[in-house]
């Protein structure tokens, strides 16, 4: 099959929809328009059927009791918002403590910083070397002040998966509310809030193939009942907890790509990892000095995290961004212009959180793109460390760290 | 973000690429940036010590694009300007050649500093050798 570039290796930050998910969708925005609180009409009641049915297939997909359980978002952001400020307003006079750790993405860190500056507590729990969060470190944290436990189920730089079950057995034991951030595991790895203690799970719908603009916050009604502030106020949609007309269509292709990904999550998790894994193969048999970040064993199956020691990751991505989208920790790719704080937080040097490549491989990808891939990022790597002073100076045998550098 | 063109053409076809010996007579070396900070330029002049015009210059860059440009720009700038001249190129000559936006403007703050600290070596190994060329 000829390649149709670019080609689109950046399934972390987005997907692109599933056919079938927009043609599920097409009929809700045009004949099927009614408004699902509209509950004295047929169009009001075929918006409600659909977007029940929706919630019903987000549901099985992670092993909630319940549909209603499922409030929807505007997206994975929204779903982080409405869980730690809904939570942390609601039981504010039971305590004020939360414990969250320092690889969340930047909505799970950002509504943290918010909240301390507002007179709560939070502690940021440290990561292993190997992208895992130590389950004792959470049980350290924990003190008789503490309302909420969040942490992200699988990482969205590093892919690293969590011990998520066992989080959730220890908030138990603690009679703590716990939160994950799972807008990268849903529908990429088996979830079931039941058997992993989950209280509240944000998941956004344009990482599996389906719609931007909707996501889903899980809130557990059963053991123990969650409660939340609502972030807006208005018609009290989402049993109150989230105001505003459903956007219908967005709903179903939500549902839709939900339903997919549960029928065809085993076969394709092998079937990326096989490519993920012949990438990696590629890569790491041709360029010395590349360190894989995140745990092997333990990742989604379309992550490929490298770091290219003297390399910096924004000149990589450009070596290869007319043809092949791909993103990095370098500092010059985040709006924050700071490097990867997660890769910073596995304990790498900061040098190499700059040098930092994701790869994340999705539905549509080929093996014939992924041997070009590879290769040309083979090239790239090694055009870039002949252009450097850093790759110079170690093959001379200098140690980097004893250098003086003058630094701006 | 989208490059200028002339920074995707210096990116793409850097000029002057390599290095000096560091000893050699007339060669001055800067060595700016650091690696925590996602940029390291190494810029290289070689001076004709008779006449004390650069007449070579070469560099290394870890960076992104727009360092690698600058500082590419920057050995293209160098060579054949008298040591004096080359003192004069300002940063913001090259952030409006390269049409650098904001966020990339240390790009050209630190492709200065590596020309001054080349000058500065430079001037410091050929001090009490070449100090009559540049009085004259």
């Amino acid at each position: 099959m000829a390649l149709k570039f670019p080609i689109f290796m950046d399934a972390q930050s987005t997907t692109p929809c599933d056919p079938r998910v927009v043609e599920a969708m097409l009929p809700y925005f045009t004949e099927k328009f009614g408004h699902p609180a509209s509950r004295n009409h047929p169009f009001g009641w075929e918006a409600e059927a659909a977007v029940d049915a929706a919630r019903g297939k987000l549901a099985r997909l992670i092993g909630a009791r319940d549909p209603k359980e499922l409030v929807f978002t505007s997206g994975g952001t929204e779903a982080i918002n409405l869980a730690l400020k809904g939570v942390a307003e609601m039981y504010r006079e039971k305590g004020n403590h939360i414990v969250t750790t320092v690889i969340e993405q930047r909505a799970g860190i950002d509504v943290c910083k918010r909240l301390e500056r507002q007179g709560y507590e939070v502690t940021y729990v440290p990561v292993q070397p190997d992208g895992l969060i130590d389950v004792e470190e959470i049980r350290k944290a924990v003190t008789d002040k503490t309302i909420l436990i969040s942490v992200m189920f699988a990482n969205n730089e590093i892919g690293t998966i969590q011990d998520i079950a066992a989080i959730g057995k220890l908030a138990k034991e603690k009679g703590i509310i716990f939160h994950t951030d799972a807008t990268q595991a849903v529908g990429k790895t088996p979830i079931d809030v039941e058997a992993m203690g989950i209280d509240l799970l944000s998941c956004t719908a344009h990482l599996i193939y389906g719609p931007k603009g909707v996501g889903a916050l899980y809130v557990r009604r059963k053991g123990p009942r969650v409660r939340l502030a609502p972030l807006f106020d208005g018609g009290g949609h989402e049993r109150g907890m989230r105001s505003g007309t459903l956007p219908v269509p967005l709903c179903v292709g939500f549902g839709r790509a939900a339903e997919i990904a549960q029928e065809s999550m085993a076969a394709e998790n092998a079937r990326i990892a096989k490519l993920r894994d012949r990438l990696q193969d590629v890569i790491l048999s041709s360029v010395d000095e590349a360190f894989l970040n995140g745990r092997p064993d333990r990742r989604l199956a379309g992550n490929l995290n490298i770091s290219f020691a003297y390399v910096e990751g924004e000149s990589v991505l450009m070596g290869l961004n007319k043809e092949t989208a791909l993103s990095s920790g370098s500092a010059c790719t985040s709006s924050t212009l700071e490097p990867s704080y997660v890769i910073a937080a596995l304990g790498a040097s900061a040098e190499l959180a700059h040098s930092s490549i994701r790869f994340s491989l999705h539905r549509f990808n080929t093996d014939e793109e992924v041997e070009y891939v590879g290769q040309r990022t083979i090239e790239v790597i090694k055009r870039l460390r002949e252009m450097s002073p850093l790759y110079e100076l170690a093959k001379e045998g200098i140690d980097l760290k004893t250098i003086k550098w003058k630094a701006e | 973000m989208a490059y200028s063109e002339k920074v995707v053409d210096h990116y793409n076809n850097p000029r002057n690429v390599g290095s000096f010996g560091k000893d050699t007579p007339g060669v001055g070396t800067g060595l700016v940036g650091a690696p925590e900070c996602g940029d390291v330029m190494k810029l290289q002049i070689k001076v004709n010590l008779e006449t004390g015009v650069i007449e070579d210059a070469k560099f290394k860059t870890f960076g992104c694009g727009s360092a690698i440009a600058s500082s590419s720009l920057a050995t293209e700038w160098l060579k054949g300007k008298t040591v004096d001249e080359a003192a004069k190129i300002k940063n913001t000559d090259i952030v409006n050649e390269l049409k650098l936006p904001p966020v990339k403007i240390h790009c050209s703050v630190l492709a200065e500093d590596a020309i001054k600290a080349a000058l500065a070596d430079y001037k410091e190994k050929n001090a009490s050798a070449a100090a009559p060329v540049a009085s004259k």
